[in-house]
């Protein structure tokens, strides 16, 4: 019964919670560069606008890649909040960014197709953590699945703070902030136009919006399960680190500029290496 | 039953010689492989009916003991007549050494007289993979092999030659599967090496030669291996039995074993024959180096597995599998020809296999058995389709496959099966290195578990690009003309089929195949995998399948006007064209991310192979020494 709370939950809140997120992110970012900005609820004037454009598309099959991204992603979160295997969440979300990926390289468009390239790469950038934290996760708690990692006694960070680093250094990555953000970024001003997004508009490009936002409650809750544990208190510990996370991430954001592929792949390699190599080996020898 | 197994391929192999007439042959292909395929339903039938029990089969066999020596010094002739014509010293040094080897065992040491062949639940699978794989493969060579003599005018047509070959394989494979004792599989092992060499060679270019020398010489020091293994376990136990080798737990037989299997499955160091093995049909790079050939090394591992928990030679063969597994899929990011992207990507999977059997405990072997159906249907289903895209494209790169979901969309289709098979979840590799990550964080390896992380990220990326590239909607060039024969479709919708029901099956065929080759195996089978997850994973398939298809629809209702792409010029018309700076019309070229100055072959393999050559050779020096572990 408490999981379908759950993923239903996830899956009305999601857009909603990751829009107003969005929404104080542009606020905070405003601030921090001496700006007004826009109102909290502008992302959600934007999608509404965006739904109510005109048809307008390069082939007939990025929407329904797109909504097939949108859809298996909800289906990866849906998997996390049920509590279900965290391993199978994070294969499967690998797989709708692939969709993303055929969604943008469908158009043989020069800088859609660059676009899911570097796409590609970030994923193979962060890919090796993501599995370092399942496994990580095994190794504190003797479970994959969610439902029991949550009702452990401790929370999973006393054990795994090199994964919870490496985590927030590669998440960058898939919030899709710079210096990371070489696929696509919130803001239109790069070397390749809008990169990943270039050839999308409309309605097809909100849903790519409102999928992001599944994605970015998703990640937050693979943050919350360092936290989680089976006081009821340990909920709240882990809602308010996952606010200082996505505030640095917003403030790293800001300070830091795009870097070049090279940098992205061997520094989330490196990182991986030694935050989360050290910690799966310490994990290892001490459990 | 079993002679028939055998003895049909072989029969059949002799009758090419004399059938020139083309579609005749074609004919006795097609029945020949129907024939195959029925005898072998009738082989598992009948054995299951009995009960589905190990069977022990043919105590004393004299005469075709000496039967198979003859054979033995034929192959040496053989090797060293070919050497001699062609100026290479390696291979007969090897032959002259392992036959001289074998024969002398045989005729001077005491052993006891065992069971020669044996029938268990693995050798069921491997059969069925024979059969079924191998046969479609034989049917769809028919139609290949017309297209690509009408492609390669100077390549001498040696058809005959080739289908002997094809047929003469599987039975040495089926024998290879069957047998029990060491002596037997030893002669088996030598006829697929030397088929695959003759096989490899039969563009008879300067390429070809060289190459099929490489793979000679590697598959011989392997079999090297193996007749020291056979000398060792007659000299010191007494006894030929492969089960044998199991029981006793020597160190220094299972090192010299699991040095042929690591050569036959191509790991590194001696990975190279399989990448020079390309320049061949595909058909036979399909047959031998996907579904078939590299599979009788990982079948000998995953017999001995069971003795390699824990010691010295499973560390040393799980670390060579780990190297692999990581190593060749960096390569293949740097590759743009289709087959050497399938090669690098075989040897990495295989890397995978071998990584799991040298850990030898139940889980691991599962898995690894799961790896090897799956690769072996999904691999020579993307030998078979980039063979046909060749003759239809007259290419196989990578960059030039641009759009065929236009151009060739059945071919398209049936690349992209292929490849959503290999690593996406929720299809079947993916399950398997699922169950491979856990039973390596169990076993406590923790380079294992590194070298997987990374693999699979590296893995994910050259598969990717690959399927973009399938997938991009743009107007050809110029209109491409399908030449891909019924047979060749035949043979690619069955593997596709069969790539769709395994996956959706399965549960089931965790149940009924794979968890008794553990219990066999092992002794007792504990579920690896609980049943609910299993069922989970085969909804999550059917998600997968439905999602884009009831999203078609959905999106189909939309209207919408299509407008040309962007192109930060002006567009000439259609997506083809945008005018560059000096105003002149300039074609849009796409092409994918390669990273050969970071991940190219030139920086990679001779570091790779000095590391495992290094791993291989302190093995050895450790085993002989005595260390125990």
């Amino acid at each position: 019964m408490v999981k379908v709370v759950f993923v239903l939950a996830y899956l009305i809140l999601a857009p909603l919670l990751g829009g107003l997120l969005d929404g104080i992110d542009r606020i905070i970012s405003a601030r921090m560069q001496r700006r007004k900005g826009p109102g909290i609820l502008q992302p959600f004037y934007d999608l509404g606008k965006l739904f109510s454009k005109e048809m307008i598309a390069v082939n007939n099959v990025q929407l329904l890649l797109n909504l097939s991204y949108l859809v298996i992603l909800m289906i990866a979160g849906a998997m996390l909040f049920a509590g279900a295997d965290l391993l199978m969440v994070l294969f499967i979300l690998s797989t709708a960014d692939m969709f993303l990926i055929m969604a943008a390289s469908s158009d043989s468009s020069p800088y859609a197709n660059m676009g899911a390239s570097r796409e590609m790469l970030q994923m193979m950038a962060y890919e090796p953590l993501t599995l370092l934290i399942a496994v990580g996760f095994y190794l504190t708690t003797g479970s994959f699945q969610v439902s029991d990692i949550i009702r452990e006694d401790v929370s999973a960070v006393l054990w795994m703070p090199g994964l919870l680093i490496g985590f927030m250094f590669t998440a960058a990555i898939k919030f899709r902030k710079s210096p990371f953000d070489l696929s696509t970024s919130h803001h239109a001003h790069q070397e390749m136009v809008k990169g990943l997004t270039t050839e999308m508009s409309g309605t097809t490009l909100a849903i790519m919006n409102i999928a992001e936002y599944y994605e970015m409650v998703l990640l937050l809750g693979i943050f919350c399960l360092f936290f989680v544990n089976s006081t009821w208190w340990s909920w709240i510990v882990a809602v308010v680190v996952c606010m200082v996370i996505f505030f640095a991430e917003t403030l790293w954001d800001n300070v830091s500029a795009r870097v070049k592929w090279k940098t992205l792949l061997y520094s989330c390699w490196i990182v991986t290496l030694v935050a989360g190599g050290v910690n799966i080996l310490i994990l290892m020898l001490d459990k | 039953m079993i002679p028939l197994l055998i003895g049909i391929p072989a029969v059949l192999a002799v009758l090419f010689q004399f059938v020139r007439n083309e579609k005749a042959r074609g004919y006795i292909v097609y029945a020949g492989a129907g024939i195959i395929m029925l005898t072998t339903v009738i082989f598992i039938a009948d054995w299951i009916m009995g009960g589905a029990r190990t069977l022990m089969l043919y105590q004393s066999t004299e005469l075709i003991d000496h039967l198979m020596t003859a054979g033995d010094i034929f192959l040496m002739c053989l090797i060293i007549y070919l050497s001699i014509k062609y100026g290479k010293v390696l291979p007969i040094i090897l032959t002259i050494l392992q036959t001289a080897l074998v024969l002398y065992t045989e005729f001077t040491a005491e052993v006891i007289e065992g069971p020669h062949m044996m029938v268990d639940w693995l050798t069921i699978l491997m059969c069925i993979i024979i059969a079924f794989i191998g046969g479609f493969i034989c049917i769809y060579t028919v139609g290949y092999m017309k297209g690509y003599h009408s492609h390669h005018k100077e390549v001498k047509d040696r058809q005959p030659f080739f289908f002997s070959m094809l047929f003469l394989f599987l039975a040495a494979m089926f024998g290879l599967v069957l047998s029990q004792n060491l002596v037997w599989i030893y002669f088996f092992w030598e006829i697929t090496s030397v088929i695959s060499f003759l096989m490899i060679g039969y563009t008879r270019t300067d390429e070809a030669v060289n190459n099929s020398f490489c793979a000679l010489w590697m598959n011989l020091l392997g079999g090297l291996g193996f007749a020291v293994a056979i000398a060792l376990m007659a000299q010191m136990h007494g006894s030929l039995q492969l089960l044998q080798v199991v029981n006793t737990g020597a160190l220094l037989p299972l090192m010299c074993l699991s040095l042929a299997g690591l050569t036959k499955s191509a790991q590194l160091p001696f990975s190279t024959w399989l990448l020079g093995a390309m320049v061949a049909p595909t058909p036979s790079s399909a047959l031998l180096h996907s579904a078939t050939m590299v599979k009788a090394g990982v079948y000998l591992l995953i017999r001995i597995s069971p003795a390699l928990e824990g010691n010295l030679v499973g560390i040393i063969v799980s670390s060579i599998g780990g190297l692999t597994f990581i190593m060749a899929s960096m390569m293949a990011i740097a590759q743009n020809d289709a087959k050497k992207v399938l090669a690098f990507s075989t040897i990495s999977n295989l890397g995978l296999i071998v990584g799991c059997t040298g850990i030898g405990v139940e889980e691991t072997v599962w898995a690894a058995i799961f790896l090897m159906i799956f690769h072996a249907v999904s691999k020579s289903m993307l030998f078979q389709s980039v063979g046909a895209t060749e003759n239809t494209l007259g290419s196989r790169d990578i960059e030039d496959m641009h759009g065929l979901i236009i151009t060739v969309p059945r071919l398209a289709y049936i690349m992209g099966i292929g490849i959503a098979g290999m690593y996406l979840a929720p299809f079947g590799m993916l399950i398997s290195k699922w169950v491979a990550l856990k039973a390596f964080v169990d076993s406590g390896n923790v380079i294992l578990v590194l070298f997987i992380a990374y693999g699979s990220a590296t893995t994910m990326f050259y598969w990717t690009k690959w399927l973009a590239k399938l997938l991009c909607f743009h107007i050809p060039r110029d209109t491409v003309n399908d030449v891909t024969r019924r047979d060749e479709y035949v043979s690619m919708f069955f593997h596709a089929a069969t790539m769709l029901l395994l996956c959706l099956m399965l549960p089931l065929v965790a149940v009924w195949m794979v968890n008794p080759i553990v219990r066999e195996l092992f002794g007792n089978s504990t579920d690896v995998l609980s049943m609910s997850v299993l069922t989970t994973m085969a909804i999550m398939l059917v998600s997968i399948f439905i999602v884009p298809a009831v999203m078609f629809f959905i999106s189909r209702r939309s209207h919408r006007e299509i407008v040309p792409i962007y192109m930060n010029g002006i567009n000439e018309g259609d997506n083809r064209f945008f005018m560059n700076s000096y105003g002149k019309k300039e074609h849009l070229y796409l092409s994918n991310w390669y990273l050969r100055f970071e991940f190219g072959r030139r920086h990679l393999r001779i570091p790779s192979i000095i590391m495992a050559a290094a791993v291989l050779v302190i093995g050895f020096c450790l085993v002989i020494g005595g260390v125990s572990w």
